[in-house]
C-alpha cells in the first residue's frame, strides 16, 4: 500500500502532492489496479493534515478514472499508468544512469542536468515525425 | 445546503468599558476545520467562550447547530471545548478524569474512545496528569473532549505551549479524530505555518472585529500579489476590489490585493499567496487603521 509523504517546501497544493504520488506509483508499477488506497483517516493522522484534503485527492483520482470509491470498503485503484512501456523502464533506466555518469564526468552539476533534460524535453516534439529516434 | 455548525450575528462582549469582541458575524459550515487567528487581545478566547456559552453576550447571539448554548442543554451536548493551557485537575489520573467525565456527562459519553486513544499513543492512564509532560496532558484533554462525541470541537491555543514534536503529535491525533468522526473544528492558534495544512476555513480577528472570514481556498483564489511598475498615488487597478497592502519603490509597486475580475497581466506579474501571507497582510493592513484598545 502507498505510504504518502509530503514535501514541506513544495509550493504544490497538498492534495495535488497526494495525487501526483499515486500517479508516480502507478507509472513505475509500485501501485497496481486492485490496490486499496490508505483510509482517509489514517492518511490524515499520519501526515497531520485535514481529512478533507485527502478526500479531495481521492476524488480527483476518481475523476481522472484512476480510482473508484466503494462505499464502506474504501477507494481502490482501477487503472494503471504504466502501460506497455513499463517493460522498457529497466533498460532505459540503465542507459540513463550511464548517461548521467558521462554528464557528471563532463562537469555538469545536478541543476545543469535537470535544466538540460527540461529544455530538451520541451524542444522535442512528443511524437517524432518519422520513425527515427 | 450544508448545515451550519456555528453561526454568530452581531455578537459582542464588553468587559467594563472595553469591547473584547464587537459586531462579530460569521458562519462556520459543518465538517470544516477552521482556524481562528489574530493577535493577542483580538478577542479569540472571548469568541470561543461565547460559542460554548461560558460567557453571556452583551449584543447579538451565537448558535451551535441552530441552538443557543446558554439556554439549551442539547446544544451543550454537541460542543467539546479544550480551554487554553488544557486545564486538568493535576492530582487526577487519566482514568479518574474519564470517570469524572462520565458522571458530568450523562448522555453520549464514550469512555472507550478516551481510553483507547490514550492507550494507542502510550500515555499512562494511572499517573496523576500533573506529572505528565505538556504534550501528554494536551493529549489527555483532547481525548476527554472527544469522549463527549461532540459535533463541534473548540480548541483555544491547544499547541501554543508544546514543543514541535508534541505539536505534531497533537495535530496527528486531532486530524485522525476528525477523519473518524467528521467533527467540525474551530481552533485558535498563533502558529500560522501549522494551520496551512490543517484548516480549510478562516476566521481572522483583529482589534475585537472580524477582519476576514470564509473558506480558505476561496480566499486564496481571490487574493494575489501583484508586482509591476510604480503605480501613481491613488490610481485604481482594474480587476482589483481592495488593496490590502501596498509598498512602493521609485520604480516598482508591490500590492497584495483582493480581486474581483481579471487583472492586466501585461502590466502586472501575478503571484499566488499562502494563507500565512494573507493573514499577515490583513493584520498589517489594519494595524494602523484602528487603535488597539486591548493590551495583550
Amino acid at each position: 500500500m502507498i505510504e504518502f509523504v509530503l514535501d514541506g517546501r513544495s509550493r504544490v497544493a497538498t492534495y495535488m502532492q497526494l495525487v501526483l504520488q499515486v500517479k508516480q506509483a502507478l507509472r513505475v508499477g509500485l501501485a497496481q489496479p486492485g490496490d486499496r488506497l490508505p483510509k482517509v483517516r489514517d492518511v490524515a493522522q499520519a501526515l497531520a493534515i485535514n481529512p478533507n484534503t485527502v478526500l479531495k485527492a481521492y476524488r480527483e483520482l476518481e475523476l481522472e478514472g484512476l480510482a473508484e470509491g466503494r462505499p464502506g470498503v474504501g477507494t481502490f485503484l482501477v487503472r494503471t499508468l504504466a502501460g506497455p512501456s513499463l517493460a522498457h523502464h529497466a533498460e532505459l533506466r540503465e542507459e540513463l544512469v550511464a548517461w548521467l555518469g558521462r554528464a557528471r564526468a563532463a562537469g555538469l552539476t545536478r541543476e545543469d542536468i535537470a535544466a538540460l533534460v527540461d529544455t530538451t524535453l520541451r524542444a522535442t516534439p512528443d511524437r517524432p515525425p518519422t520513425g527515427g529516434t | 445546503m450544508t448545515e451550519v455548525a456555528l453561526h454568530a450575528e452581531g455578537l459582542g462582549k464588553r468587559f467594563g468599558r472595553t469591547w473584547a469582541l464587537q459586531d462579530c458575524s460569521l458562519e462556520l459550515p459543518a465538517g470544516r476545520i477552521a482556524a481562528l487567528v489574530g493577535p493577542n487581545g483580538a478577542g479569540k478566547s472571548t469568541l470561543l467562550h461565547l460559542a460554548v456559552g461560558l460567557l453571556r453576550p452583551d449584543t447579538g447571539w451565537a448558535r451551535v447547530f441552530g441552538r443557543d448554548p446558554r439556554h439549551d442543554r442539547d446544544a451543550l451536548a454537541d460542543i467539546g471545548f479544550v480551554a487554553q493551557d488544557t486545564p486538568l485537575y493535576p492530582d487526577f489520573t487519566a482514568t479518574e478524569l474519564i470517570t469524572m467525565g462520565a458522571r458530568l456527562n450523562r448522555r453520549g459519553w464514550d469512555a472507550g474512545i478516551a481510553r483507547d486513544r490514550l492507550t494507542r499513543i502510550g500515555i499512562p492512564l494511572d499517573k496523576p496528569v500533573g506529572r505528565l509532560s505538556g504534550g501528554q496532558r494536551a493529549q489527555v484533554a483532547l481525548a476527554l473532549a472527544l469522549a463527549k462525541r461532540p459535533r463541534l470541537l473548540l480548541l483555544d491555543e491547544p499547541v501554543a505551549a508544546l514543543d514541535p514534536l508534541a505539536r505534531h503529535e497533537f495535530m496527528q491525533a486531532l486530524m485522525g479524530a476528525v477523519g473518524e468522526y467528521g467533527t467540525t473544528v474551530l481552533l485558535s492558534s498563533h502558529l500560522l505555518a501549522d494551520l496551512e495544512r490543517v484548516c480549510d476555513h478562516l476566521v481572522l480577528l483583529h482589534t475585537s472585529h472580524v477582519r476576514l472570514t470564509g473558506p480558505v481556498d476561496e480566499l486564496l483564489a481571490e487574493h494575489v500579489r501583484l508586482i509591476g511598475p510604480r503605480l501613481p498615488d491613488g490610481a485604481a487597478v482594474p480587476g482589483v476590489a481592495e488593496v490590502i497592502r501596498a509598498s512602493h519603490t521609485e520604480r516598482q509597486s508591490t500590492l497584495l490585493v483582493r480581486t474581483d475580475g481579471p487583472v492586466d497581466e501585461s502590466r502586472w506579474t501575478v503571484h499566488d499567496i499562502t494563507l500565512e501571507d494573507l493573514v499577515l497582510a490583513h493584520l498589517g493592513a489594519s494595524a494602523g487603521a484602528t487603535p488597539s484598545e486591548v493590551a495583550a
